[in-house]
């Protein structure tokens, strides 16, 4: 009960921050510089004032900007994203198109870094002064400190170019065709080199957080206890400490989903992934403010159901938070 | 009493490495404890009480510890000869300890019911349900409340005193030989330290286990135990009867921690006579010189003191002390 009604609690405190959300993006991208239709005329090589006018109108763009406001809040209560006139198409559709291959690439990057870094971490913490230690530390810190773009660009030279193992874009060949299984291997091909790239920070900010809990849980006194009571160091390490150590690693994994998304615009524009953030990237440079709002509010819809997940889930891990 | 010893510890050495060179924390100890005998091992902090239990149980963490020379015999087989897989068979089994601090002690993400069982399936090969009911017959033993219940509790929803009393119940859930007790009540009330001594008396009685007590506190030792075993500096000063060590003590080590504990003091004359203190602190392990390192602190220091480390003399019946001024009054 408790529980239920602290999940009320912070569904509603996240509606509003949505709200907030909302409205932030409305007017930051209302105060940049550059209107839709001034990229629309440019494209079109020019029009007439009175047609220039005529599109502002039809965008509703020559309304005061409480009035744009309100009325864009009220068609989002409706569900109603507006169209894309680049694309011209309704924004929901656009960006339902796209959601899935984000979110696999994401998702796929989250679980490689916190599996791959907690796994990394547990074992370096185990002999902190080894050599496999060092090289962890190593790998960490330069998975780290390159660009996302450069360790993709790096990857796709070396496991596409000179040793042609993986595909160097898109998520499917084009024109396969063939049953549910041969489809899923074929994406999961490609999805290799954009998820690795994405998870390479992650993993070493992951693997350096479990290193240092996991040495900080095994000095603890409950594990002496466990040790003490003979059981085998695979079971006190993997199942006494990690549940204790993986909580930090779960935090920093909810707290950056965020920045994960945002890594994934980049990954997905070197890969040409066709996935939100590919096309944000363009919804930017096209000045498509109805489809780059709508993108950055699903963005920020998923950031809050993870934010949400992550508090749940770390109410099932410790018992001490009620 | 003239049952052999179930653990015997001989010649026990351990050293540390550290970053100057290897340190020596415990010096050739030597101690025994018999089945349903109760020993003490008493010492100011830093004296090798703790590493001679975690030592006997094989957790020194290696490196830096290494149990350099000696043997634990545990019904005749020595410990030290057994391996890591082997010696998990013993502990928990047959050798079960329980720590200072029970809020550190268990594991905070796990229910107590599971952290119990789990050493009963560990080394009795039970199934889980069975453990389970043996895990709430072992808390009813050490008298916790509503157990049924509180094996789907963790941790934190219990008090201090209740966390010892699983520990004692999951560290006996497997009837072992001997436990040993590092300083069981030293973070609990007073109130509720005299419950834990009352249950593992009873419990010592029903299993017949052999407990060593390790604590600072000479009045515990007084009340809970048959001998003691005094230490100082990784070295054992003094051994003996309880009562002997308490009203005849040979060591002036012994005679100042007795001095330092306020209701041992017989001869009281006046009602609020002020403790006495040990002047000085504990000296640096890794700045020992290889002669008694007590020799600093020590108010009846003599000429031999400086020249040679005494050995072991026994002055009594099971009474033995390792000091040139214990020999002269000989």
């Amino acid at each position: 009960m408790k529980f239920f009604y602290s999940l009320i609690k912070k569904v509603s405190y996240s509606l509003l921050l949505l709200l907030a959300v909302i409205v932030l993006n409305f007017l930051l991208l209302h105060i940049a510089p550059g209107d839709p239709v001034e990229t629309l005329v440019a494209e079109m090589g020019g029009a007439t004032p009175e047609l220039i006018a005529q599109l502002r109108s039809d965008y509703g763009l020559d309304k005061s900007f409480p009035h744009q406001l309100l009325n864009y809040i009220l068609r989002m209560a409706k569900g109603d994203l507006g169209m894309s006139f680049t694309y011209d198409q309704p924004v929901v559709k656009l960006i339902m198109g796209r959601l899935a291959a984000t979110m696999i690439l994401v998702l796929t990057a989250l679980m490689l870094a916190v599996f791959l870094g907690t796994i990394l971490g547990i074992m370096a913490a185990q002999k902190p002064k080894s050599f496999f230690s060092g090289f962890v530390t190593l790998i960490s810190l330069a998975g780290y400190s390159a660009p996302v773009f450069w360790t993709g660009i790096m990857l796709l030279i070396l496991f596409s170019y000179l040793v042609p193992i993986f595909p160097s874009f898109g998520m499917y060949e084009v024109g396969s065709s063939g049953n549910m299984l041969s489809y899923f291997l074929d994406v999961l091909h490609h999805l290799v080199l954009p998820a690795l790239t994405l998870a390479s920070i992650y993993l070493a900010v992951y693997s350096r957080i479990a290193r240092a809990s996991m040495m900080d849980v095994l000095g603890s006194d409950y594990i002496r206890t466990a040790r003490s009571k003979g059981l085998s160091e695979r079971v006190v390490v993997y199942k006494h400490a990690l549940k204790n150590a993986v909580l930090p690693v779960i935090t920093m994994a909810g707290l950056q989903f965020s920045q994960l998304i945002a890594g994934a615009v980049v990954v997905e524009t070197v890969f040409s992934w066709p996935g939100m953030g590919q096309m944000a990237f363009e919804a930017i440079l096209r000045r498509d403010h109805t489809l780059l709002l709508g993108i950055l509010f699903f963005s920020t819809l998923i950031v809050i159901v993870v934010n949400l997940l992550t508090d749940m889930s770390y109410r099932l891990l410790d018992p001490r938070i009620k | 009493m003239n049952k052999e010893p179930i653990l015997k510890i001989e010649d026990l050495c351990v050293d540390f490495k550290t970053r100057t060179g290897s340190v020596r924390v415990l010096h050739h100890i030597n101690l025994s404890v018999k089945a349903g005998e109760s020993i003490g091992i008493v010492g100011e902090s830093g004296c090798g009480k703790s590493m001679t239990a975690l030592a006997t149980m094989q957790l020194i963490p290696t490196p830096p510890g290494l149990i350099s020379e000696g043997s634990v015999l545990l019904k005749g087989d020595d410990l030290l000869k057994l391996n890591e897989i082997q010696m998990r068979d013993v502990r928990g089994n047959e050798i079960s300890m329980i720590f200072q601090e029970p809020m550190t002690s268990l594991n905070p993400v796990f229910k107590i019911g599971m952290q119990i069982s789990e050493n009963i399936i560990r080394h009795q090969g039970k199934t889980k349900k069975e453990a389970q009911e043996l895990s709430v017959a072992m808390m009813r033993a050490v008298k916790i409340p509503g157990a049924a219940r509180l094996i789907k509790r963790y941790p934190h929803e219990l008090s201090g005193g209740m966390r010892q009393r699983v520990m004692i119940a999951m560290a006996l859930s497997c009837q072992p030989s001997v436990l040993i007790a590092d300083e069981p009540t030293t973070a609990l009330d007073v109130t509720v330290q005299a419950q834990i001594f009352d249950l593992l008396r009873d419990v010592q009685q029903d299993m017949g286990t052999a407990i060593i007590l390790i604590t600072h506190d000479m009045g515990v030792i007084a009340e809970n135990t048959q001998r003691v075993v005094v230490m100082y500096a990784g070295h054992k000063f003094e051994e003996g009867p309880v009562d002997e060590i308490i009203h005849h003590p040979k060591h002036p080590y012994t005679r100042g921690l007795i001095r330092c504990t306020p209701h041992l003091k017989k001869n009281m004359e006046h009602e609020r006579e002020e403790l006495s203190e040990i002047p000085g602190i504990v000296p640096d392990l890794s700045r020992l010189d290889g002669l008694c390192p007590f020799r600093p602190r020590c108010s009846e220091k003599r000429r031999q003191c400086d020249e040679q480390m005494p050995q072991e003399i026994q002055t009594g019946d099971g009474h033995f002390v390792c000091c040139w001024a214990a020999g002269e009054d000989q």
